[in-house]
Parts: C-alpha cells; structure tokens; sequence
C-alpha cells in the first residue's frame, strides 16, 4: 500500500462519514471543535499508519475509535488543550482489534442537525454550521459561497461552536409536541444553503451539499412531509441547473432546452414529492411550504416528458404558497403566473403593494409595462419558486 | 449543568404601580415556583432583590472607591432576581426560565455558570 493509497481511502471515508463520525463524537461533550480536531487527528494518524500496516476491515470504526481515544487524551490533559503532539500510532493502535461498525451505531446526525438549527443560534450562522460540521466543508469554501471573507467566516463558526458547548445546547431530537417548533429553522438552514446558489457562480454552488442534508434530513426523520417536500424542492429545482445557463448567458425557464435537464435528480425529486403527499394525507402536519414550492416544480417539469405546462395548476399552487408563506418572492411569482392567465393589467394588479426595492417585483413591473396591452408570454424567470 | 436565570423587569411594585391584589398574586406566584423547582430536585438557590432604589453601587477608581446610589445601569428593566438551577442542558432550563413568573412581565436570562462556590472555595461547574 503506497501513501496515495493510504490517502485515497482516507479521502473516500472522510466523505461519506464525515458528518456522522462529528456527531457520534460531539453528542456526549457538545463540543464540536474538539470532536472536528480529534477527528482530523485520526485522519492524520490513518495516512501515517495504513501505508505500513495496512487498511482497517472497518475504517470508519478505526477512525472513530482514534479519535475517541484522542478526545480522551485532551479531556486527561485540559492544560494542553491545542498543544499536545500526536502520539505515534505503532502500539496504540492494534490494526486488526474489532472497531465499531458505523452502521450499528446510532446515526446522530438528525440531533447534529438540531443543534445548528437551535433557537439559541443566531440565525446566519446556522447554514454554515450545517455545512461544516455535517459535511465537512471548510471555511473558506463556505465563506465563497456567502460572500464573505474566509477568516471572518472562520471566526463565526468558531464562535457558533464554543457557544453550544458553554450554552449546553442538547444533542437530542425534539418530542413529538415540541417538532412543529423546531423543524422550520432546521428547514429553513438547509434552504438557505440552496438559495444562495442563487446569487452565486456555479463554482462557489452549495445546491448539492443542501441536498445531501434535505435527504439526510428526511431519511432520518422519517415521516415528517415538509422534510420530503424539502428535499424534493432542491432536487426538482436543480435538476435544470445544466439548462440554466448556455454559454455563459442566464437561460429563464421558458427559454430553457427541457433535454437538457437532469433525468435522475427528476425522478429522485418525483420520488420525494410523493412520499411527502403520501405522508402528508397519512397525517396531519405542520407546514406545507416546501411541500408547495415542490409541487410547483413539479409542473415546469412536465416539459420534460413533452406535455404543455399547466399554469392554472401553477397559479392555484402558487396562491396556496402565498397564504401559508407570504414571501415576497411567493407574491411576485403570483403576479407573474397571473399576467401570464390574465394579461399584463391583471399582472400589475398582483404587484400592487410589493416593494419596488424588491428586485424582482421591479423586472416584473417593467417587463409587464413593457408588454402593455399586448401581452404576450411575460413570464420571467423568479428565483427561488419559478426558474 | 449548572445555570442562573436572571430576572429583569420594570420595577412596577416599587414606583406603587401595583396594586395589593397584583403584588399577592405574583408573591403566590414566585411561592409555586420555588415549590415546583424544589420539588424537582434542580433548585440551589434564589434570591428576590429589593427594587433599584435601594441599591448602591461602587466602583474603584484612580481617586479611589466612589459610591454612587442606584443601580450600575440605570434601564427600564432592572435585575430583579436570580434562581439557580443544576439540569441537564439549555433545553431544559429554558424550560424552566419559561415558567418564572417574572417571564409575563420580561426578559429573562439564561446563563451557564462556569464556576461556583462551595465552603469558600471555587469549583468547577459540572
């Protein structure tokens, strides 16, 4: 086994695992950086050991026991807190003792979820936390993708995750009385790492990463129908992600080539917005937001399999979505689904009381001044409900 | 955990704002309260303090100590109380900061201890 090797395993397992093994570490202590560094120690500890003594059966549970071992030393030596070197791996660690299995263990990570999204965490920085601890993202990349600079970022999370350790912010999951509370904020934090991509370049896009947590999210729930109706949202919406954007120029969704959308986030969403009805008419929850958006994007994607968009089904979703959530955004799609069924007059109507700070209410008012009387297709490409 | 929930709220008995019927029911009140955290094993102490305006604060400066009457901050909403509790996480003592009377009338504070005293000397929080 060469140190590529050695690394490459490393790499592989830090992905998939990254998120779990940083719960299982943290729930305990509630102390995150702590779990994140013993962690990262153990990884450094694999790439020196496997080369020579080669990969664990069970390296997820390899891991998790070095790093284990590792918080260990730092709790037994509180005064070397950030300073104690590493210990050399030979005799420590015996390659073939029976490690955990990841699997059989707990998936703490639905706990992990709620703790970000606690409502004692300042609200912008609950998507970065979800980024970085569940996923492992580091801080410059978040920070790219929010717009701010790398070490200010930094010293947020940094600040986040001292504050659930010293405030004692749980790792548990709410009771069932207490979700119809909780659930919206950890929702919320997952789309707000999706609706960044908005504003953002493709590069800096986190879209896949907030579907990575909508489906975590409801696989571990399990039977909450927002959840789903997230996760369908996200999967839905970027599915015409490759269509979005044709040599560099911005593509709104009428002028969007349907085979060019993606076949498998499609159908991966499909599958989420029927478990979210199916679900949703078993029993009675909080919520239908997401569950709307998704279904709204469910219809555009009837081009997809050749059938003419129905925008009265769109108009009465949207409305449905403007009396459980009345964004602004919400609103402005209402007015444009409306100019496009009843003419530019009926449109402008719908506008009426919307901020003209907002920016898509104004490209709406002046894409339908501009049509007039004439009224053509003017429906324009509003982010996040309608493009 | 240990915790102290912090008491603010204006200071309506004093300025006689309250009548004598409010001030019995929130005294049952904060009598329920202490019962409700005993009972529960989770109280270690609470104090009620007497309004702002008998309170005198001091502070060392270079011309030495100066004494001043009142209180540090002079706000609409004072420091009125403080309850410590020992529970297991912020979950739990929001719990029971929801239930301090004082909750009706304002803010109150959550705040870990990080070290306490017992028989003279500092020891850690738990």
């Amino acid at each position: 086994m060469t140190d590529a090797d050695a690394r490459a395993i490393a790499e592989r397992t830090a992905r998939a695992s990254y998120g779990r093994l940083v719960a299982i570490l943290a729930a305990p202590t509630r102390d995150l950086a702590l779990a994140e560094d013993a962690l990262a120690d153990a990884f450094e500890q694999a790439l020196t050991t496997w080369p020579r003594r080669g990969v664990p059966a069970n390296p997820e549970g390899w891991l998790l026991t070095v790093a284990r071992n590792r918080q260990r030393d730092v709790f037994k030596s509180a005064a070397h807190r950030t300073s104690a070197p590493l210990e050399e791996g030979d005799g420590v660690i015996d390659i073939d003792a029976a490690f955990p299995d990841l699997d059989a263990l707990p998936d703490k990570r639905l706990e992990l979820l709620f703790v970000c999204a606690h409502p004692a965490i300042d609200v912008s920085i609950r998507t970065p936390l979800m980024l970085q601890t569940v996923l492992g993202l580091e801080a410059a990349q978040i920070a790219r993708a929010f717009a701010v600079p790398a070490s200010a970022m930094a010293q947020r999370l940094v600040r986040a995750k001292r504050r659930i350790r010293d405030a004692g912010i749980p790792f548990t999951v709410p009771s069932r009385d207490q979700m119809a509370d909780r659930l919206p904020a950890v929702l919320e934090a997952i789309y707000g790492a999706f609706a960044i991509d908005w504003d953002s370049t493709a590069e800096s896009s986190l879209a896949g990463e907030a579907l990575y947590l909508a489906v975590t999210l409801a696989a571990l729930l399990g039977t909450e129908p927002e959840a789903f109706g997230l996760a369908a949202l996200i999967a839905l919406s970027s599915s015409r992600a490759p269509a979005r954007e044709v040599d560099g120029v911005f593509v709104p969704l009428d002028a969007q080539d349907p085979g060019l959308w993606d076949a498998a986030l499609i159908a991966e969403g499909e599958a989420y917005l029927r478990r979210a009805h199916e679900l949703a008419s078993a029993a009675p929850s909080a919520g239908r937001r997401f569950q709307l958006e998704a279904a709204i994007q469910s219809a555009h994607v009837a081009r997809f399999f050749g059938a003419e968009t129905d925008w009265v089904a769109i108009r009465a979703l949207t409305a449905a979505l403007v009396e459980v959530s009345p964004t602004l955004g919400a609103r402005v799609s209402l007015a444009a689904v409306t100019a496009r069924l009843d003419g530019a007059a009926a449109g402008l109507a719908a506008l009426e009381g919307i901020p003209e700070t907002f920016d898509p209410a104004r490209r709406l008012r002046v894409a339908l001044e501009g049509a007039g009387e004439s009224d053509s297709g003017t429906h324009r490409n509003i982010p996040p409900t309608c493009s | 955990m240990r915790y102290t929930i912090l008491m603010h709220y204006p200071e309506l008995a004093a300025s006689g704002e309250l009548d004598e019927a409010a001030l019995k029911e929130g005294m049952a009140a904060f009598d329920k309260y202490a019962r409700d955290l005993h009972a529960a094993g989770v109280l270690r102490s609470g104090e009620v303090l007497q309004p702002s305006s008998a309170t005198t604060t001091l502070r060392i400066t270079e011309a030495g100590p100066q004494i001043q009457d009142g209180p540090f901050a002079d706000t609409k909403e004072q420091l009125g109380g403080t309850v410590v509790i020992d529970v297991p996480d912020l979950d739990a003592a929001l719990e029971w900061a929801q239930q301090a009377p004082s909750a009706a009338w304002g803010p109150v504070e959550v705040r870990p201890t990080a070290t306490y005293v017992v028989d003279g000397t500092w020891v850690p929080a738990p």
